[in-house]
């Protein structure tokens, strides 16, 4: 199959029901992305697929053929989007696991809602787990990321 | 972050790091150790093994950690403590883990390990001298350059200027290196510090926030394979038979191999390796766990704390006391098991090749873990290079004694005869044992007429964490384990009743226990707090002024007690339907008092804020305190309102995030903390703010309620 990842076209010989994570990590050597339960629960391996943040871990790799799927390794070159910007700013980070996935949710929830409230947050990070307890600062910096131009 | 199929040799690894700190590295040694720069050899191998620290004639600074960053932030603050004294460019700093080896041997426990809130008092010398001594070889260095005294000199910002006569560290590199390194150099005054005690931000972040950092479960290289365990369903199950014929048919699956903890399938990718493992038929022989039921065990724990015990602690005669007092209190809690579940499944690499073994994992155990490969390989230690990745959470599960995940991912890569990385499943994780152990407490309190406590009859009953382990030497004659009583023997509110008896029963179901942050003051001073609360409600005081009269030899405590109630604004009214609840505990030489704030919906109980008070000695990284004690709060509130393991028949009955349930963003309270300045001694930060967090929220629904809520998770009966 042929799979679209961060502008670049990737053919892939992958079983169709093969989830896209495994596809990125494995195959194709994205680590960026994580495993983190496998069924939807934790938001670890979110990516976006046309812009929309969907969990990899779920999603069949074929069904993304023809369409544009980002990583958290395209999601800026040089960790500069505004997002990432925030997110440092803030001093987000601890262990790290589940970051990639938080700061690709929280880019599908600012590109889309350009000033998200702690409702909208709570909706759109709500399936991210931190074990670490990073939460009070995720929500401060999708604040500060809108702040700081969204997309 | 691919690792070259042919993989680094101990000696290439040395030249890599040389080429990478621009040509030349030098090792600077911590006094009474040997210095292992052997003289005449290329400036590479000039690396000498108890090294914590490198310059490089391109002015990069690299601190090598002896202990493990698993988000508790050891990545910025060790480095503080060189660069305090090391006077170089806080820029310029790069960190690495360091490799396993006895020179990074933990100060206090002899094998390299990070656990125990230990990381930061543990390496407040070392650290330190390791940036002196290396100040005071490039001052020397440059005094020679210069043609003047070394007193003449002075270094700052990694430079060391004399005079207008200047050169950097990198520039002296060369010249410090083969200079004699002095016995041991005076640190600096604390009134002199300018990097302790500043808050300072994370120096992993650019490789966190974008996908560049390496754990465990991301090493990658040519010819790496994957594989997932099938486990036995029940602990200590053995392998009886197994059909692999399915399995095998799977697309990239390699080989199907049996080890001591199951039955492994290898495959080119991990999706194989899980489906493969999905087709696998296996019979199972039951562990000698297979009856255990937690319902059962509950009760027949509740029985057991009905007896005395083994006695812990005593003092003065409880049961005349109890018979004397005006007002008698009694409550029974219970505490289950709890998986950790760190965000990163338990994974491991393993390369066995003519000569030796790499290994590459997330651990807190490095030094024990480099000895089970090398005991299973038949190897010296020394022939397994460990290298330690970032590791996406630990919270105690990667400090294994018993070795579990790197054990068994040796004993792949050896049946599979190639390089293997084992990664389990989040079922494999959630079932796999090694839970804090699950705990029933029941106390009798007995108090005066002015209120004050007399008498605490106290029988605590759970597992052992440490007995048949390396560890097992904590044991008193007693056969009291430690990690049982901690929080419970020495609470300064026992201690200073005058009648007392702690009983401990130890019973050996069969279900794996371990440490799990803040190991048994998860439950002591849930239990604790809890009685101390509803004895200020039975003698009619308010919580945080009966707590004052208490503690009031205690002033570390009091000092927390006083700011956290300032701080929370304490007996000023809350908005309607809210109320709050204090604790106060001591726990790896810190003391952390807590006030939550708490309304309750339906049968929800929900947290709003918690106002947190913490005296950890010198306060290194204030960032890294406000931090932890956010992470504490959160990872206790799990434990608090969710989290709870259970069996029936010897299986764990849940398996993912959903019946495994953590605390969500949504839930998680503002969470604010204050630091008391203090001079003394830094103690821990990683797990002390866990303890206060579950009877805080109690007391507070009590407060609310009138509900005493005495099992974790927390559950309130719904009043019609
Ligand atoms: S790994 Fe996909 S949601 Fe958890
Ligand atoms: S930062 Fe560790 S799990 Fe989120």
């Amino acid at each position: 199959m042929r799979l679209t990842i961060n502008g670049t076209a990737h053919d892939v010989d992958a079983a169709p029901d093969m989830p896209l994570l495994w596809v990125l990590r494995d195959l194709l050597g994205m680590t960026g992305t994580k495993y983190g339960c496998g069924m939807a629960l934790c938001g670890a391996c979110t990516v976006h697929i046309d812009g929309e943040a969907k969990r990899s871990c779920t999603t069949k790799a074929s069904s993304a053929e023809g369409k544009q799927i980002t990583t958290i390794e395209g999601l800026s070159d040089d960790g500069s989007h505004p997002v990432q910007q925030a997110w440092a700013e803030l001093d987000v980070v601890q262990c790290g696991y589940c970051q990639s996935g938080q700061i690709m949710a929280a880019a599908a929830l600012v590109a889309s809602d350009p000033t998200p409230d702690d409702a909208a947050i709570d909706q759109a990070m709500n399936g991210l787990i931190c074990r670490c307890g990073t939460y009070e600062r995720i929500r401060a910096a999708v604040k500060r990321a809108a702040e700081l131009g969204g997309r | 972050m691919r690792h070259s199929s042919a993989g680094p040799t101990r000696r290439e690894f040395l030249k890599t790091s040389a080429v990478a700190t621009g040509g030349l590295v030098i090792a600077f040694h911590v006094p009474g150790a040997k210095r292992l720069a052997i003289a005449g050899m290329a400036p590479a191998d000039t690396f000498a093994p108890n090294a914590f620290l490198r310059i490089g004639t391109d002015d990069t600074i690299t601190v090598l950690l002896a202990h493990s960053e698993m988000g508790q932030g050891i990545w910025t603050s060790l480095p503080m403590l060189i660069a305090e004294e090391l006077e170089c460019d806080w820029g310029q700093i790069r960190v690495e883990h360091a490799p396993a080896a006895p020179a990074y041997a933990h100060t206090a426990f002899g094998i390299q390990a990070t656990g125990g809130s230990t990381t930061t008092w543990s390496e407040f010398d070392r650290y330190r001298q390791a940036g002196a001594l290396a100040r005071a070889m490039l001052v020397a260095a440059a005094a020679e350059k210069f043609g003047v005294s070394p007193s003449e000199c002075r270094a700052l910002n990694g430079v060391v200027v004399a005079g207008d006569k200047r050169a950097t560290f990198g520039e002296l590199a060369k010249a410090a290196a083969a200079l004699e390194a002095p016995g041991s150099v005076p640190l600096k005054d604390p009134e002199d510090w300018t990097v302790i005690g500043t808050p300072r931000k994370r120096l992993d972040t650019p490789e966190k926030i974008t996908g560049q950092a390496q754990f465990g479960i991301d090493v990658q290289f040519d010819g790496l394979l994957t594989a997932v365990v099938a486990h036995a369903p029940t602990f200590g199950g053995t392998v009886r038979s197994f059909d692999a014929t399915e399995a095998l048919a799977v697309p990239g699956v390699r080989q199907v191999v049996q080890v001591p903890s199951g039955v492994a399938v290898v495959a080119d990718h991990f999706w194989a390796a899980t489906t493969g493992r999905n087709a696998l038929k296996v019979e199972w022989a039951p562990g000698p766990a297979a009856g255990v039921d937690t319902d059962a065990l509950r009760a027949e724990y509740l029985e057991l704390a009905g007896t005395p015990g083994a006695t812990a602690d005593e003092t003065g005669n409880v049961a005349e006391a109890l018979a004397t007092a005006s007002k008698t209190i009694e409550g029974q809690f219970s505490v289950p098991y709890l998986a950790h579940a760190p965000m990163e499944p338990l994974n491991c690499t393993v390369r066995i090749g003519p000569d030796g073994c790499e290994i590459w994992t997330g651990t807190q155990f490095q030094t024990v873990d480099q000895g089970a490969a090398a005991a299973i390989l038949g190897l010296a230690p020394e022939q397994v290079t460990l290298h330690t990745t970032f590791l996406g959470g630990g919270f105690g599960r990667r400090a294994n004694p018993a070795n579990d995940f790197v054990a068994e991912a040796v004993h792949v890569a050896k049946a599979a005869g190639a390089p293997v990385k084992t990664v389990w499943t989040r079922e494999n994780d959630t079932r796999g044992g090694y839970y804090r152990p699950a705990f029933v407490h029941r106390a009798r309190l007995g108090l005066g007429a002015d209120g004050g406590i007399i008498a605490w009859d106290h029988v605590a009953v759970g597992q052992s964490i440490v007995t048949g382990t390396l560890f097992e030497g904590m044991i008193g004659e007693n056969g009291i384990d430690p990690n049982s009583v901690e929080g419970l023997i020495d609470s300064p509110y026992l201690t200073g009743v005058p009648n007392r008896r702690i009983g401990l029963h130890t019973p050996a179901p069969g279900v794996p226990v371990l440490w799990w942050r803040s190991v048994g003051h998860t439950h002591t001073a849930f239990v604790v707090e809890s009685m101390v609360d509803e004895a200020a409600h039975a003698a009619g005081r308010d919580p945080v002024d009966y707590r004052r009269t208490l503690l009031a030899d205690h002033p570390r405590q009091l000092g927390v007690l006083e700011l956290a109630a300032e701080k929370a604004k304490w007996g000023s009214p809350l908005p309607a339907g809210q109320a709050r609840g204090v604790a106060i505990h001591e726990s790896f030489g810190s003391f952390v008092a807590e006030v939550a704030e708490v309304s309750v919906e339906d049968d929800r109980i929900r947290v709003h804020r918690v106002v947190c008070a913490v005296d950890c000695g010198v306060a290194v990284n204030p960032a890294t305190i406000a931090v932890q004690l956010q992470g504490a709060v959160a990872f206790g509130l799990s434990a608090a309102l969710h989290s709870s393991i259970s069996l029936k028949e010897g299986r764990v009955q849940e398996s993912n995030f959903h019946d495994y349930q953590v605390l969500r963003l949504s839930e998680m309270p503002a969470v604010e903390t204050y630091i008391v300045p203090s001079k003394a001694p830094p103690g821990g930060i990683g797990e002390p703010g866990t303890p206060p967090i579950a009877p805080a929220v109690a007391n507070a629904v009590f407060a609310l309620t009138g509900q005493r809520l005495r099992d974790l998770p927390l559950k309130l009966t719904l009043q019609g």
